[in-house]
């Protein structure tokens, strides 16, 4: 399964080297890696039916209890099924959007990067993994998000929803260390295991309930953190569809479900998933009444059908559970197909306006074959899988555990704008006549138009043959969120009753609506002036303001001048650590613990001291370095004479190099100016003296102070028994401490490659940004 | 400083000094020394080179930019943190080691090979910096 995951990863690394393959006429071919991974996971149905659950695990950071464990039940397959299954679709149908685009293989390696962390994240088992692979998903998203980066809305989307989704990333974070701490272990299986009363009763339980929710409100865009996802509709389609419908804003909705064993069931996580989805289906779904643009529609019916999911998954019955279930798989397979048409339908005509497209049905007839049926089922009309999905919806939301009749009211408004939403997207661009403008609108290649066309009819072979999923997807999932599996049964025929009522007059209301109100550019203009009330400008005034006081901060601290920041790092280290050092210093120094002062250190102090003044009182740059690196050779010399051999080498040869970059950057510079005055002059001589006599006093107060070899003790122990190594310097660099030598070498070269960028990089004018 | 005498002594240098880092590095394990301390001297030597010869024929010489030694060093530095885990199913980092005594090197493990790839990122970073730097308009 380890393979699984980061095959995608793997993939991204290859694109490296093999992207001109990738990106010309076999760019096809990378949809055999989702389509592996689809049939892969397609094998492991009959196990997870039978109610078996598929462990995996790996030591990763075994000391602090973070290990690689992948669990495989009814909800995570589910989850990779859309992941991988849409996926193959999605990159199948990028080959023909996005044929021979310069970045093409960039995108793929993006799209795959953040298909193995979706992955990744739904069969963590582990939550600090978990939380990894759902900041992964984070970035490559703000990647994608940002493809197109020369245009600056695209940039700011990107920012915008990266913003957000990484705050919730910080939530979840701080939400699985509390949950950590009060159940003591991060393996959700484990947490399961554990008597419910002890995570609920806990006196953290509502910190972690909130921190979770923080994470999963803001990934899955719910009020108030919506308004990252419509502005993402910057990014290519496959990226919307991707995405934004089908994918990454369910990782919320999948937290959610994951958690819901282990934290659910208590007033505060029912009625607050209630509400916020309450609140998010209806405020959407009203939103996307004022839309003009297809995916502006899309996207606010797509945020809207993520408030029904979180609604459902807050009322807690089984019922309701089997409704979130079967939502996902409608919501996943309609919004995927009309993103995908909206795609084809922008990309031969050159516009998503749907008050200028009509009639397409004569130029695009499979495309509209296809995002007709997913407007049908959108809406909840028999015979797709839709109409399920709103019939239990319904069926749930009338046995709700709390003020039904209000929830239900809610629900049939909400899905009576959906309808009108996926009749607009679905069905408007091709009725009526077609305008001369889009006469020449040509079909697209199959790669594009089959994707949606096979959506769509699995949308209806659902419908008609529920059976097909009943036992193989919704009762595993409804068994992992803790559920009764008996009393499920999906059939398109429930009987004559109240529900049935309800659906008939969602549809009428719906149909008339949609007769009625047509999408225009006056109501998105009266929406428009509301905007300044809404979380999105608030956020954006909020943003405004933190620029504002950092850009102070930063002219006041950090302006530039190298002498600036020294004066003020040295000025506050003088302050407090002369601040504790004040009445604590002992300073009893007994001359007779020191050793002699030998002549050869005489001599080095007194070329030290004699290299000190000359680079203080020096009017030259160049001679001011060359005396520094002779203070620093000197201090090379000094750990030699104190058997510190190691540091020596290192230090000398830095020194070298740093005299050398010296040189380099002085001989660009201007002649040397008279920068200080002379009370600048004096001011920096005090604080010198200051800072030189803190730190003498500091060493010596160091000398009297009794020495711990604890730890030098166990380097020196055990580098030869551990690492087979005597140097126990290079030891530690190489193996006890290896980690760090990683970090570091792994910020040396981002420094080389900051400066390289600096120094090298012009972008073609082409490139630049207009 | 395109003196003839520097020149012809660097000419000379650079094999020796590239060979005497090659040699810090792989006696590091026993005796001061280091990946660290000898990338340090090979990024002198090649610095030294190009002080006495120009950078052209440095670069000339190198074949290749320098910038390549970064991602190569710290991909032979990661994988080696990895082998365990896939050779062994030890966690990251934990050393292996062949066991026998090889001649000239001592014992050689995982760790020797993160030895090297700190070699390489040094000298990639402090030959991209200072070549960057000195060519910089």
């Amino acid at each position: 399964m380890l393979l699984a995951i980061f095959l995608g990863f793997l993939f991204a690394l290859l694109l490296v080297f093999a992207g001109k393959f990738f990106k010309g006429k076999f760019a096809v071919l990378s949809s055999l890696i989702p389509l592996g991974l689809f049939v892969y996971f397609l094998q492991f149905i009959p196990e997870v039916m039978h109610g078996d659950v598929v462990k995996e695990s790996y030591n990763w950071v075994p000391s602090f209890g973070v290990n690689l464990g992948f669990t495989l039940d009814g909800l995570s397959l589910l989850f990779c099924l859309m992941i991988t299954g849409i996926g193959t679709l999605v990159f199948a149908y990028t080959s023909a959007y996005l044929h021979h685009h310069k970045y093409l293989d960039r995108f793929y390696a993006y799209l795959s990067v953040f298909m193995a962390a979706m992955l990744g994240l739904v069969l963590s088992d582990n939550v600090i993994s978990l939380f990894t692979f759902w900041e992964l998903t984070s970035i490559s998203s703000f990647f994608l998000i940002g493809f197109n980066n020369t245009q600056e809305a695209s940039r700011k989307s990107a920012l915008t929803a990266l913003g957000i989704t990484g705050l919730g990333g910080m939530f979840l974070l701080a939400g699985v260390i509390v949950l950590g701490n009060i159940t003591g272990t991060y393996s959700i299986a484990e947490m399961l295991n554990m008597a419910p009363e002890l995570i609920k009763g806990h006196e953290y339980y509502s910190i972690a309930v909130i921190l979770l929710f923080g994470a999963a409100f803001t990934k899955s865009a719910q009020f108030p953190f919506h308004f990252w996802l419509p502005g993402a509709m910057k990014a290519p389609t496959p990226v919307s569809t991707y995405l934004h419908s089908a994918t990454m804003v369910k990782a919320g909705i999948y937290l959610v479900m994951r958690f819901t064993p282990v934290l659910g069931g208590e007033e505060i996580w029912n009625t607050t998933l209630i509400i916020v989805g309450g609140v998010t289906m209806l405020y959407s779904a009203i939103h996307s009444l004022f839309r003009t643009d297809l995916k502006g529609v899309l996207a606010y019916s797509t945020i809207s059908a993520l408030g029904i999911l979180m609604f459902l998954i807050g009322m807690g019955t089984t019922e309701s559970f089997t409704a979130a279930a079967v939502f996902i798989i409608v919501h996943a397979l309609y919004k995927a197909t009309l993103f995908l048409t909206t795609g084809i339908i922008d990309h031969q005509t050159g516009t998503r306006d749907v008050t200028v497209l009509s009639g397409l049905r004569k130029v695009l007839m499979p495309v509209g074959i296809a995002a007709i049926i997913a407007a049908i089922s959108s809406a909840g009309i028999p015979p797709t899988i839709g109409f399920l999905g709103k019939e239990l919806t319904y069926e749930a939301t009338m046995h709700a555990p709390i003020i039904a009749t209000l929830l239900i009211v809610g629900i049939v408004i909400t899905k009576m704008l959906l309808l009108w939403a996926g009749f607009v997207a679905g069905i408007k661009p091709f009725q009526g006549s077609l305008p001369d403008s889009l006469k020449d609108t040509k079909m697209p290649g199959p790669l594009m138009w089959v994707p949606p066309i096979i959506l769509a009819v699995l949308s209806l072979v659902f419908g008609v043959m529920p059976f097909i999923i009943e036992g193989s997807l919704i009762k595993p999932v409804v068994s992992a969120l803790g559920g009764e599996t008996g009393e499920i049964h999906l059939a398109l025929w429930h009987g004559f009753n109240t529900v049935f009522v309800l659906s008939l007059v969602t549809i009428t209301v719906g149909t008339i609506l949609y007769f009625v109100i047509k999408p225009s550019k006056k109501l998105e203009m009266m929406i428009g002036k509301l905007e300044v009330a809404s979380p999105k400008s608030l956020m954006e005034k909020f943003n405004i303001g933190f620029t504002q006081v950092s850009s102070f901060w930063t002219r006041v601290f950090q302006n530039g001048y190298l002498r600036n920041y020294v004066f003020i790092i040295i000025f506050f280290l003088v302050g407090m650590v002369g601040y504790t050092m004040v009445g604590s210093t002992k300073f009893n120094l007994d001359p007779a613990i020191l050793s002699n002062i030998s002549f050869y250190e005489l001599v080095v102090s007194i070329i030290m001291c004699i290299a000190i003044l000359f680079t203080v009182f020096t009017s030259s740059r160049l001679s001011a370095v060359v005396a520094m690196g002779v203070v620093g050779l000197t201090i090379c010399l000094v750990f030699v004479f104190y058997s510190a051999p190691d540091l020596a080498m290192t230090q000398f040869s830095i020194d070298t190099l740093t005299v050398i970059l010296f040189v380099l950057v002085l001989y660009r510079l201007p002649r040397y100016l008279k920068i200080q005055d002379h009370k600048m002059r004096i001011r920096d001589g005090i604080l010198s003296l200051l800072f030189g006599g803190m730190i003498a006093v500091l060493a010596l107060e160091v000398l009297s102070e009794p020495v711990n070899t604890e730890i030098g003790d166990f380097y020196a122990k055990n580098s030869y028994i551990m690492a087979h190594g005597k140097n126990v310097v290079n030891v530690i660099l190489v193996d006890f401490r290896g980690a760090d030598t990683m970090i570091e070498i792994s910020v040396l070269t981002i420094a080389a490659i900051g400066v390289f960028g600096l120094l090298k990089l012009r972008l073609k004018r082409t490139d630049r940004v207009q | 400083m395109k003196t003839i005498i520097l020149r012809t002594a660097s000419n000379y240098l650079l094999p020796v000094l590239l060979m005497f880092s090659i040699f810090i590095l792989l006696r590091g394990h026993y005796l001061p020394g280091g990946g660290f301390v000898g990338g340090l001297v090979a990024a002198i030597a090649f610095v030294l080179h190009s002080f006495a010869n120009g950078l052209k024929n440095t670069k000339a010489l190198l074949k290749f930019h320098p910038g390549f030694l970064m991602p190569a060093g710290l991909a032979l530095s990661f994988f080696s943190g990895l082998s365990p885990m896939l050779f062994a199913g030890d966690p990251f980092m934990t050393g292996l080691w062949y066991h026998g005594h090889v001649p000239v090197l001592g014992s050689v493990g995982s760790a020797l090979f993160f030895d090297i790839g700190v070699y390489l990122v040094v000298v990639g970073v402090t030959l991209t910096i200072i070549f960057t730097i000195s060519e910089a308009p």
